[in-house]
């Protein structure tokens, strides 16, 4: 790629809330907190995965899951899997009446590992799994879905009756996935114990490293033409499809790029906690997670992260002193998102922030000038197109 | 019988229904390569609903579209378009939020699966292949303009644009002057004249003088079938045409 | 699995377990018929719904307590009344609801969605803090209690019977509502047409708030049925809010007669192979093969082809 073309791809105003977001994970929320806490953000962090599949498949595609969890929890549970395995050594678990298998089997009456979990001994296949099993199962759901055009509600209410199949399954399975305490227990990763300080702090930059690979990615595909298609297909989806796209392609694959965002925070969030319970797979999880977008603002990448940790700091601090208002304001935030703010943070911050200290510093600069109003809504920066200037 | 290379477009026995009420009856109409064809009709005479037969928008319950002796019936949507079928619809359809470049952009026939469209890059051959269809429909000054932006007017030979810029061989456009000023109608049926050079064209009009100026020939359609077809002049005069649209 | 059954046992298993269905079946309907108005018929998506019916549900509590406490000579008729009063009282939460809030987001039915999730969440915590986070009981009068025989291994519970009536005299009124009614007329008017709704004189605001507030008005009713047959919880309603909707969408949005066929054969063939596979189980399968069907049928089971 030639540098004018890496510039399409990240302009100057993108950098910046790159460099500003890069220097506040990975310097600023490190040095300002102790080790309990910044694992706290970890986990916030690990949300934003999805938060991040949620912009592009909802804000971009207009496709709204409210089904995250599940490619979340598929994720974690696939990570777990393979942490309990090895958790689950014969010499460690020779309490059991069938040692060698994790000990929720054991209370179960099970007397040997499931053939499922057989391939979980090995780290390689674990991490192709994290990413390839919850795609594969989005890819299913899409394809179904979206080929036979069912989109809008009808979808969200599908993702939500898949999210509490899964639920229930899990839940009622308790002998092959450990039921309603899920997964738990979980000390080392190829013996490297991830219960330590210095392995939560290693995991937390490895959290960080990975959620900008995602942000990369998601930043190129939606200053590709395939963001733009996503935005053309959201308003005229009948114009795109006669205009020789097949529509139901570019749904499924932003609906798997979403889900394989939300596997690998999945994936982070057993390794960083320590464990993966149905609670991070249902209805109510799933549905927060889209509000940590809303709040963030669906149309952008950045918003959705500062929305995440947001909102999780808010819920954190608020169920710790007042639990019960914290329900009220989780709704009232669901209420006012949608109806006062649809553009979230990052909407506020380019409608009414960014104009404001624009003038402000017109103003300063040349105080005879009369102040220049422009015609017609204010140009959204999220839907600039590469420069096309810097393209000739 | 004409053999079928002599037509673009053979349309033969077409019927569709909706619970029972067949909007488009055992229809047959035949369009010659470029020539432009016009249909009009009262409302509700099933109009639109053969374009979007032939687009593939609705599925037919029977009959046959032969396009350049190629059964369309059983094609998906973008497969039809591929085959050389652009579409105008009746409202302009439009993507307000990006700009005219980008409109036409995503129109070009390139990157039209989602890795092409991933990997898709704004080489110098797409930006002259813009800037040519943008100086036809006169928008060339408003290349960078976000398209909400544009007049009514303009925002149709958007649309003309994005299909001229795929190269169609039929072109479709359901009332391409609607709405427009008679500056601008004049403008259009230039435009139309112009693009139609080495393609066939398929229209559905009400303005009937717009359809005197552009016409090769014209198809009336009534309930779904057609009346009468030929000239002009000839429909102009046909007594079950001044029927149906005097008698009522 | 059914071997180890003989034949007049599994004669009257599938009785009694066809019975529970139909239980069942009468909340699904009763919940899914409002949901049906207002998303068939508006295509706003509810998903306070079950906190409507919830609320119908604790205002039988009151009501019961109230009559215990204060008119014991006339317990035995209190839930007439307390039905009464939870179909206005949700109705006219519905029509608040409606005014504040749904009315702002027609043209955005994700939004909504959203919005009224919040909304559920601020019902379920002021249930909470109102009346507790355990679940709640009512005391049934005595002429609800007990059972009739059928025969020696088939027992049909009165309660039962008592909501199954219920469902059928409320879903008749409903289709006569919807069908017979002028009022009901110019509900599909605006359905079909808004604009044009508009100018024949039809004032469409008001007919949407009260088919809103009709609907939840019915989930509130719902609520009342539902205590004779179960116990109330702050989060009772969110348990079924999806079936719910399966239900609605599986019958296919604009069909009541749709909505009352897949509710029973989504409750019937639950309520049947609970009894052979553990609870969880048959509830998965049940929405595994609905969520199948869906998929095949996205239109639903009872859907008109429409032009467009």
């Amino acid at each position: 790629m030639s540098r004018v073309e890496i510039r399409s791809y990240f302009p100057k105003s993108d950098l910046v809330n790159f460099a500003v977001l890069a220097c506040l994970i990975l310097i600023v929320l490190p040095l300002s907190m102790d080790i309990f806490r910044l694992n706290l953000v970890g986990k916030y962090l690990t949300y934003a995965f999805v938060a991040l599949g949620l912009v592009l498949c909802w804000g971009y595609g207009g496709i709204l899951s409210l089904g995250q969890g599940i490619f979340f929890g598929l994720g974690g549970y696939c990570m777990a899997m393979f942490l309990k395995l090895e958790a689950s050594d014969p010499e460690s678990t020779k309490i059991q009446s069938t040692p060698g298998i994790p000990d929720f089997m054991d209370w179960n009456q099970l007397t040997e590992l499931p053939w499922f979990w057989e391939p979980f001994y090995s780290l390689p296949f674990t991490i192709i799994a994290v990413l390839i099993v919850p795609t594969i199962f989005a890819y299913i759901i899409g394809v179904a879905m979206f080929k036979r055009r069912v989109g809008g509600v009808y979808f969200a209410i599908i993702t939500q009756a898949v999210a509490s199949i899964l639920t229930i399954l899990i839940i009622g399975q308790q002998g092959y996935t450990g039921g309603v305490n899920g997964i738990t227990d979980l000390r080392t990763l190829l013996g490297w114990d991830i219960r330590t300080d210095s392995a939560k702090y290693f995991l937390y930059y490895l959290n960080a490293i990975l959620l900008f690979a995602c942000l990369f990615f998601a930043q190129w595909v939606r200053k590709s033409k395939l963001g733009r298609i996503l935005l053309a297909m959201r308003e005229r989806e009948d114009r795109v499809r006669f205009s020789g796209y097949d529509v139901s392609n570019f749904k499924i694959f932003v609906f798997c790029l979403g889900a394989a965002f939300s596997a690998i925070g999945g994936a982070m969030f057993t390794l960083q906690v320590g464990f993966m319970s149905p609670s991070f797979v249902g209805i109510v999880p799933s549905i927060e997670m889209v509000i940590f977008c809303a709040v963030g603002g669906r149309m952008s990448i950045f918003g959705a992260i500062y929305g995440t940790l947001l909102v999780n700091w808010a819920k954190t601090t608020f169920s710790e002193s007042f639990p019960e208002l914290w329900l009220f304001a989780m709704g009232a935030l669901f209420i006012g998102v949608v109806m006062a703010f649809p553009g979230g943070l990052a909407g506020l911050y380019t409608d009414k922030v960014l104009p404001f200290c624009k003038k402000f510093i017109q103003k300063t600069r040349s105080g005879k000038k009369p102040q220049q109003i422009k015609v017609g809504p204010p140009k959204n920066d999220e839907l600039a197109s590469p420069d096309l200037a810097a393209v000739k | 019988m004409v053999t079928q290379k002599d037509f673009v477009l053979a349309v033969e026995g077409l019927t569709v229904s909706f619970d029972g009420f067949k909007a488009v009856n055992d229809l047959s109409f035949y369009v010659e390569e470029g020539e432009i064809r016009v249909i009009i009709g009262p409302n509700g005479a099933g109009k639109t609903t053969v374009l979007d037969l032939i687009c593939g928008k609705t599925r037919s319950t029977e009959g046959s579209i032969k396009f350049r002796g190629k059964e369309l019936t059983k094609m998906s949507e973008p497969a039809i378009v591929h085959s050389g079928i652009g579409r105008k619809f009746q409202n302009p359809s439009i993507y307000e939020e990006l700009t005219v470049f980008e409109n036409l952009e995503i129109s070009f026939p390139r990157g039209h699966s989602v890795f092409g469209a991933l990997a898709f890059k704004r080489s110098a051959e797409v930006i002259a292949a813009v800037e040519e269809v943008a100086d036809e429909i006169f928008l060339s000054e408003h290349l960078g303009k976000t398209a909400g932006l544009l007049s009514h007017g303009q925002k149709q030979w958007l649309e003309i644009g994005m299909l001229l810029i795929q190269k169609p061989d039929l072109l479709m456009l359901d009332e391409p002057v609607a709405g427009m000023s008679v500056a601008e109608r004049k403008k259009t049926a230039e435009l139309l004249n112009k693009i139609t050079q080495n393609r066939s064209v398929l229209v559905i009009e009400h303005d009937m003088q717009f359809v005197e100026d552009i016409a090769h020939r014209v198809t009336v359609m009534h309930q779904g079938k057609v009346l009468s077809e030929g000239s002009m002049d000839f429909v102009k005069n046909d007594p079950k045409v001044v029927e149906v649209y005097l008698g009522h | 699995m059914f071997a180890d059954y003989t034949t007049t046992e599994l004669v009257s298993i599938f009785a009694m377990q066809g019975f529970a269905g139909l239980i069942l079946f009468s909340v699904f309907v009763l919940m899914a018929l409002g949901l049906a108005i207002i998303f068939g018929q508006m295509g706003v998506i509810n998903m306070a719904h079950g906190e409507f019916m919830i609320l119908g549900a604790y205002i039988t509590y009151i009501i019961s307590n109230l009559f215990s406490s204060y008119l014991p000579g006339l317990f035995d008729l209190y839930f007439f009344l307390a039905m009464i009063v939870a179909f206005f009282a949700t109705a006219a939460l519905g029509a608040l609801v409606e005014w504040g809030m749904i009315r702002h987001l027609y043209r955005r039915p994700l939004d909504t969605l959203l919005a009224t999730w919040g909304l559920s969440l601020i019902l379920q915590q002021i249930y909470r803090s109102v009346f507790g986070a355990r679940e709640v009981g009512v005391s049934l009068p005595d002429w609800l209690m007990g059972s009739v025989p059928l025969s020696d291994m088939i027992e049909i519970p009165i309660n039962g019977l008592f909501v199954m009536g219920l469902t059928i005299i409320i879903s008749v009124s409903i289709y006569l509502l919807m069908f017979r009614s002028r009022w009901g007329s110019q509900v599909r008017a605006v359905v079909q047409n808004r604009p044009m709704a508009a100018a024949v004189g039809i004032n469409t605001e008001k007919t949407d708030r009260r088919t809103f507030a009709l609907g939840c008005g019915i989930a509130g009713i719902a609520g009342s049925a539902f205590t004779m047959i179960g116990s109330t919880g702050p989060t009772a309603g969110q348990l079924y809010i999806v079936d719910t909707f399966l239900v609605v969408v599986f019958g296919g949005a604009q069909s009541l007669v749709g909505t009352i066929a897949s509710a029973f054969t989504i409750s019937q063939s639950q309520s049947t192979m609970e009894f052979f596979l553990s609870g969880s189980m048959a509830k998965v399968l049940t929405l595994l093969v609905v969520v199948g069907i869906l998929m095949l049928r996205p239109q639903g089971l009872f859907a008109l082809k429409m032009r467009h």
